[in-house]
């Protein structure tokens, strides 16, 4: 499938002297969730910014759908929605005026009933005529989200979507975010939230100090990078570890009551075999053991603090 | 041409003022009222005419002028200051907008309040002086030139202005005194030579002549040259607005 946005060699040097982003070259498939993670600063908000329009860049090039976001930007533009990170409304005005009114600066024609739709799906509806600086924060995430929709568009950019949002509206932008991709929206998020990208993504793509580090499926990031432990529960605590289990590279807990032993799911062998025959050789008696996965959290600190 | 985007933005503007009618219509008549009772009814009875014209229906065309200046350089740079203070102009540099869009919406909503604004003063004048106009099509013509002229400059202080302070700072420190100095309570054939010379660097001086020309059919300085000043002036300011968009200056870094 052809990428819906192309970014090659794009690189931003802010009038400071910040090199934002350096050389990022990315490709991202139409109606794919991609995730960006990054530590702040990292050049993701950069990223989406010049993509849609408010930041201009330094040097390479971004084209959607095609098109040449500069030289063609009234079509490139039309396609996008974004949801910027900070609550930025019009205080005075109403949800409903200025729904309105992100509906006409993308060129679409009038649709009430559109908007009133959007507004239900979003539970905003009975507070349409109400001032934007009478809302909860909650509710003025979900507006901008109304706003970023109103026109329809192809590709959607949240930028920290659910930064400071309670779990409940957490849900629901997560329901909404998945109900976009199945109409074949293509969704471009960033976001601290690990669990956030966990849950939603199908690719993960991970920049630090401006440059992309890497970018893959997010099952084969978890495969690939992804530790796995195995941690025995032990009938009776241990002080040390015994000499008879030393080659196996074992944790102890501070309790004793517990083994941990970690290994690589991508390897070969996982050693797990001979390290059970040699806890019975050694009469190490168990009453129970667990496995666990690392989280993309674990290996989004691995990877960032490895270039650091 | 991306028309629903001027039309929404435009009807969103032009919400703004009926929301603040108070601040945005009645002030501006009740100040200009104060000036005719003042300076029309009361000092101007006392007056000797002025080419001819009374004071009060004299100094009509330059109170027009104040109000107008003024009015049209606040609402437009409000219109597009407050989206930069609160952030919601991402939208409008993130839409599939031109420059030339934007301008038709912001300059227009804020031209339209303030060619509005004109015709109540120019009838709250009839209610106090005799007034009589010359050259109707000309004074029309000068009223849309000066609410479009000043409304993209007022545009221009918005985009420059970092703090509310600026924001005041251009009107109130520069426009202001320039209109008052302008020869709006007199015609400066009154000032002595050194200060009509002088005079004549202020460019508010050709607005309000024509302006007054287009009234009584006598001006300080010929009516082509104040014509041509006020498109001159106008032509200065789209040149700037456009620069700053290919640039970003202020708007994108």
């Amino acid at each position: 499938m052809p990428p819906v946005i192309s970014i090659a060699g794009l690189s931003k040097t802010y009038g400071t002297g910040f090199a934002a982003l350096k050389n990022v070259d990315l490709e991202i498939r139409k109606g794919e969730i991609l995730a960006l993670l990054g530590p702040n600063g990292a050049g993701k908000t950069t990223l989406i910014s010049i993509v849609c329009g408010l930041v201009r860049p330094s040097a390479g090039t971004v084209t959607v759908d095609g098109h040449d976001i500069i030289s063609a930007f009234r079509a490139t533009r039309a396609l996008i929605g974004l949801v910027p990170q900070e609550l930025t409304t019009d205080a005075f005005e109403t949800v409903w005026a200025t729904v309105k009114l992100s509906r006409g600066l993308f060129g679409k024609r009038r649709d009430d009933g559109f908007l009133e739709k959007l507004l239900k799906v979003l539970s905003l509806w009975d507070k349409k005529d109400t001032r934007m600086m009478h809302l909860s924060g909650g509710m003025k995430r979900r507006v901008m989200i109304a706003k970023a929709l109103s026109h329809e568009p192809e590709i959607l950019f949240l930028d920290e979507p659910t930064a400071g949002v309670d779990v409940e509206l957490r849900q629901d932008m997560w329901a909404l975010v998945r109900g976009l991709r199945e109409r074949g929206v293509t969704i471009i998020l960033t976001t601290h939230y690990i669990e956030e990208a966990e849950e939603m993504a199908d690719r993960i793509g991970v920049i630090n100090k401006g440059e992309l580090i890497l970018v893959q499926d997010k099952a084969e990031l978890m495969a690939s990078l992804g530790k796995k432990q195995l941690t025995l529960l032990l009938a009776e605590p241990l002080a040390a570890v015994p000499e008879a289990l030393s080659r196996h590279k074992l944790d102890l807990t501070e309790d004793g009551l517990s083994l941990v032993y970690t290994y690589e799911t991508h390897g070969e062998r996982t050693g797990i075999t001979s390290l059970l025959q040699d806890v019975n050789a050694a009469s190490v008696r168990f009453r129970d053991l667990v496995t666990d996965n690392s989280s993309l959290e674990e290996i989004f600190v691995s990877l960032v603090t490895e270039r650091a | 041409m991306n028309l629903p985007a001027v039309r929404a933005i435009y009807l969103f503007e032009m919400s703004r003022t009926f929301r603040t009618l108070l601040q945005s219509v009645v002030s501006p008549v009740i100040s200009t009222s104060l000036y005719f009772v003042v300076f029309g009814a009361a000092i101007g009875s006392r007056m000797t005419a002025i080419d001819g014209v009374d004071y009060g229906a004299f100094i009509v065309p330059g109170l027009m002028m104040l109000t107008l200046l003024t009015q049209s350089i606040a609402n437009a740079s409000f219109g597009i200051y407050f989206p930069q203070f609160t952030g919601t102009i991402y939208e409008i540099l993130s839409a599939p907008i031109s420059v030339v869009e934007i301008v038709l919406g912001y300059v227009g909503a804020a031209a339209t309040k303030s060619f509005v604004l004109g015709l109540i003063i120019l009838l709250t004048a009839a209610f106090f002086v005799d007034l009589r106009i010359e050259h109707p099509l000309v004074m029309a013509l000068f009223l849309v030139l000066t609410c479009v002229t000043f409304s993209m400059f007022g545009f221009l202080i918005g985009i420059w202005a970092d703090n509310f302070e600026k924001l005041q700072l251009v009107p109130l420190l520069i426009v202001t005194p320039l209109a008052f100095l302008g020869g709006s309570f007199y015609s400066i054939d009154m000032l002595p030579p050194l200060w009509r010379t002088v005079t004549l660097f202020n460019p508010v001086v050709y607005l309000i002549s024509g302006f007054r020309w287009s009234f009584y059919g006598t001006s300080d300085v010929d009516i082509w040259v104040s014509l041509g000043a006020t498109v001159g002036f106008m032509f200065v300011c789209a040149f700037a607005i456009w620069w700053i968009f290919k640039t970003g200056w202020r708007l994108k870094p």
